[in-house]
């Protein structure tokens, strides 16, 4: 496969985890809004979030958007802002990616898990 | 309109300075009315590009006040700030001397774009009719009147950021040929114009439009071309 075609792929991952997260961040920040009325107790939170498989699903998948898309932006912005070469951005772009993953995917668990 | 114009003028290569004339006003003048002016009876050895005088040519384009623009088009009334015109060589390429630049790595990019139409067809194959009403031929229309003047090149950030991004000219180019259909040269085209030299650089920030002479817009090409390519990378045709 050509450094083009990784490009282009890379070009049309971002755009369609950016369709996502632009579902994503509207239902998140209703969710925010709903949530605070009620008062904004850990407890309360965490009494909503615990064992909600449909609250699990939303935000992993929320996560694995941001996974997709923050780090193909990250590595364009070193390129041309920081002026690293291509395998430099790419190698810090996946550990971001990897970062994302991982620390989103706890947050989401910590949350859910009984 | 004031009697004389404030006119600064860049002179040297990359290291030199704005020199101060002064430009008598005139009716209906261009900014290449005042570089010949300047040139003619002020300073002989004054460098600058120019050839047809009307707006064909793509020759004359500097920059004015900060911004690339056709000079033989462009009145003074209409740029000038305070009786004051600044005028510069176009940005994002050498400088050669003064007001020219060296437009090989513009052109260059045109070529490495596969800026070259590709045909088929040989002397025994009967003309190919095509309808001026379709897509393709419509999308071809809407970018084929470039003059290859250089303004677009000056006027995007990508350029500044990535020397080897081909520029939105040379992708305009492409984008016509794209929608050629007598062109036989496709798939190697859009493997020449995918990528981060090519038009997935692109942030459709829409300098290029905004400062295109001919009022195209680049930007539309360019996003197409996102689209072909991209579609042909995911079915592993690219």
């Amino acid at each position: 496969m050509t450094g083009a075609a990784v490009q282009a792929k890379l070009w049309y991952w971002q755009r369609i985890s950016a369709m996502a997260l632009a579902v994503c961040v509207v239902v998140h920040l209703a969710l925010i809004v709903l949530a605070a009325r009620g008062g904004l107790t850990a407890a309360d939170i965490l009494g909503r979030t615990r064992g909600n498989v449909g609250f699990a699903v939303f935000y992993a998948a929320f996560v694995i958007a941001c996974t997709v898309h923050v780090p193909i932006g990250l590595r364009t912005i070193a390129q041309e802002w920081l002026g690293w070469r291509e395998r430099a951005s790419s190698v810090a772009a996946l550990l971001v990616a990897a970062s994302i993953l991982v620390l989103g995917l706890r947050a989401v668990y910590a949350v859910v898990a009984t | 309109m004031e009697s004389t114009l404030h006119v600064r003028v860049w002179r040297g290569a990359k290291q030199g300075r704005y020199v101060d004339y002064d430009v008598p006003r005139s009716a209906s003048q261009t900014v290449l009315d005042v570089v010949t002016y300047i040139q003619r009876r002020l300073e002989p050895s004054l460098a600058y590009r120019f050839a047809c005088r009307v707006g064909m040519c793509g020759s004359c384009a500097m920059t004015v006040n900060g911004v690339p623009r056709w000079t033989c088009r462009t009145h003074v009334e209409k740029v000038a700030q305070d009786g004051t015109l600044t005028i510069g060589p176009l940005a994002h390429l050498p400088v050669i001397r003064d007001l020219v630049t060296d437009m090989r790595e513009f052109f260059d990019k045109w070529t490495r774009a596969r800026g070259t139409f590709a045909g088929r067809a040989t002397r025994h194959d009967d003309f190919v009719r095509v309808a001026p009403a379709t897509p393709a031929r419509v999308a071809a229309d809407a970018g084929i009147e470039c003059i290859g003047c250089g303004a677009c090149y000056a006027a995007c950030d990508v350029v500044a950021w990535r020397p080897a991004f081909l520029g939105p000219a040379a992708l305009n180019r492409a984008w016509t040929l794209v929608n050629d259909v007598r062109d036989d040269g496709q798939k190697e085209r859009l493997r020449a114009v995918a990528g981060d030299a090519g038009c997935h650089a692109c942030h459709t920030q829409g300098s290029c439009a905004e400062r295109c002479p001919k009022r195209i817009a680049p930007t539309a090409g360019i996003a197409g071309l996102k689209r072909l390519a991209a579609r042909a990378a995911m079915r592993g045709d690219l």
